[in-house]
């Protein structure tokens, strides 16, 4: 095992980088990385328009969480796959056609963080802010999604893990990343199947676990500075 | 576009979708067993006043929702067969090789899951309900039993049906190592008709379908429990 790491470490970290596309760990983080940046806005969008008046636009969104929540992952990376192409008129690589999908995807289930972080706000922080005469928007841009994105910041951050989980099945079509990289060693290697897999996991297990470890240490923290006590 | 004019849904297509969608159910009913009974065997553990017993199963829910699912299976389907013995590896590959691996990945990962569920519909049941029962003289079990369990299970379903539809859509990432489930044949047929968006349509569809009955499930499963609470305390 310390054999192969030995050998291939860099290939592992940073896949063919230098001669090729970015992959192995680093691409996984970068994928997720990038894929968090676009999907939060877009989840505070779907989640506005959940928790808002309009009739038209809570249904829209209601639509697209379910749709998103009831349809596998692989199966919006493969319509990200083949409709990608068809839309944009080139091939977009398949870097990039997995961060639609994550973000087509993860922007639903975030938004649902966000809802929950909006519907345990008191409801009086609104009422006040109407009170002061802050306009709706003003109300959601300045007081209410501030104290949303703290409190449920932890929650994001377990979200991001999963997002790091999710990256993986974009070795079905291709892409360079971690996942992917351990393939690729292991059919060089032919032989080594166990060696390989375990370090794949478990490296994958470090890095989500420090970010799992993270949001529970900072869910007690805000907890606590809310004089609320962690259950 | 009338029913009949969707050409991957003619023969011989169409059995070909319904052979993928009987292995994803066989799949799906694999797994959640396996992910039920061990994720109730992982809580029972992890309920054991011996420090050691009770610190594995914590050690393996860590280790399995911290991996991705695919990794997990890939690691099942390429590496657990060397580190069987012989007679076994030569049992597994007479039958289906790639679906029972794929089978004991999913319900081993989701027996995790299932686990903390269980875990937190036993939390929320007042500590001085056992003090309560084991003052009456029930042993630890029979306290489990017949007091925390029977009102556990009413904050546990909705969890459950949660995790049950994560399972469902879960048994598409078998594909990956080559379990001729619905979303392998999809693809298959997507290769072999070039009809793209059809056969992705009808197979959101199903998926859909399916997803939409397991959420309604629990829905339904949510209000039951907080009408029965509601019963229970009057």
């Amino acid at each position: 095992m310390l054999e192969i790491i030995n050998d291939y470490w860099l290939f592992f970290l940073i896949g063919q980088y230098p001669h090729g596309p970015l992959g192995g760990l680093a691409g996984t983080l970068l994928l997720a990385t990038i894929c968090l940046i676009l999907a939060l806005p877009c989840s505070i969008l779907i989640a506005i328009g959940r928790t808002g008046k309009n009739r038209f636009w809570r249904g829209v969104t209601f639509v697209i969480v379910y749709v998103m929540r009831g349809t596998p992952f692989l199966m919006i990376i493969f319509w990200a796959h083949f409709l990608g192409p068809i839309i944009f008129g080139t091939s977009i690589g398949a870097f990039w056609v997995m961060v639609i999908a994550l973000v087509l995807y993860e922007s639903a289930y975030l938004a649902e963080v966000i809802r929950a972080g909006i519907e345990s706000l008191p409801y009086g922080q609104t009422e006040a802010a109407k009170a002061m005469g802050f306009s709706r928007t003003k109300t959601m841009i300045l007081i209410v999604l501030p104290q949303v994105m703290y409190n449920s910041f932890p929650a994001l951050l377990s979200q991001f893990v999963s997002i790091i989980k999710e990256t993986s099945l974009g070795f079905v079509i291709g892409v360079h990343e971690f996942t992917f990289a351990a393939s690729q060693v292991n059919s060089i290697l032919l032989v080594k199947p166990v060696e390989i897999y375990l370090i794949l996991g478990l490296t994958f297990f470090i890095v989500c676990f420090t970010f799992t470890s993270a949001a529970r240490w900072l869910e007690r923290r805000i907890g606590k500075s809310q004089g609320v006590l962690p259950a | 576009m009338s029913f009949e004019s969707i050409a991957v849904l003619q023969e011989p297509y169409l059995s070909w979708l319904l052979q993928g969608l009987s292995l994803t159910f066989a799949l799906f009913i694999f797994s959640w067993t396996i992910a039920f009974v061990l994720g109730f065997l992982l809580l029972l553990m992890r309920m054991s006043p011996i420090k050691v017993i009770a610190w594995i199963p914590a050690a393996y829910i860590e280790l399995a929702r911290n991996i991705p699912l695919l990794v997990q299976i890939m690691f099942w389907y390429f590496a657990v067969p060397m580190l069987l013995p012989d007679f076994l590896q030569k049992a597994l590959n007479r039958w289906d090789s790639g679906f029972i691996l794929a089978g004991l990945a999913l319900g081993f990962c989701m027996a995790a899951y299932f686990s903390e569920s269980f875990r937190s519909g036993v939390r929320s049941i007042n500590n001085t309900q056992v003090e309560a029962s084991r003052a009456l003289g029930f042993s630890f079990l029979r306290t489990m039993q017949y007091i925390v369990f029977p009102q556990a299970l009413r904050a546990t379903i909705p969890l459950i049906m949660n995790n049950t539809l994560l399972l469902f859509k879960n048994t598409s990432i078998a594909m990956a190592i080559g379990v001729h489930e619905l979303m392998y044949q999809v693809l298959s047929i997507n290769n072999d008709t070039f009809r793209t968006f059809e056969i992705f349509f009808v197979a959101t569809i199903v998926y859909l379908f399916f997803s939409i009955l397991i959420m309604i499930a629990g829905e339904f499963a949510e209000r039951w429990a907080k009408k029965s609470r509601r019963a229970s305390n009057a």
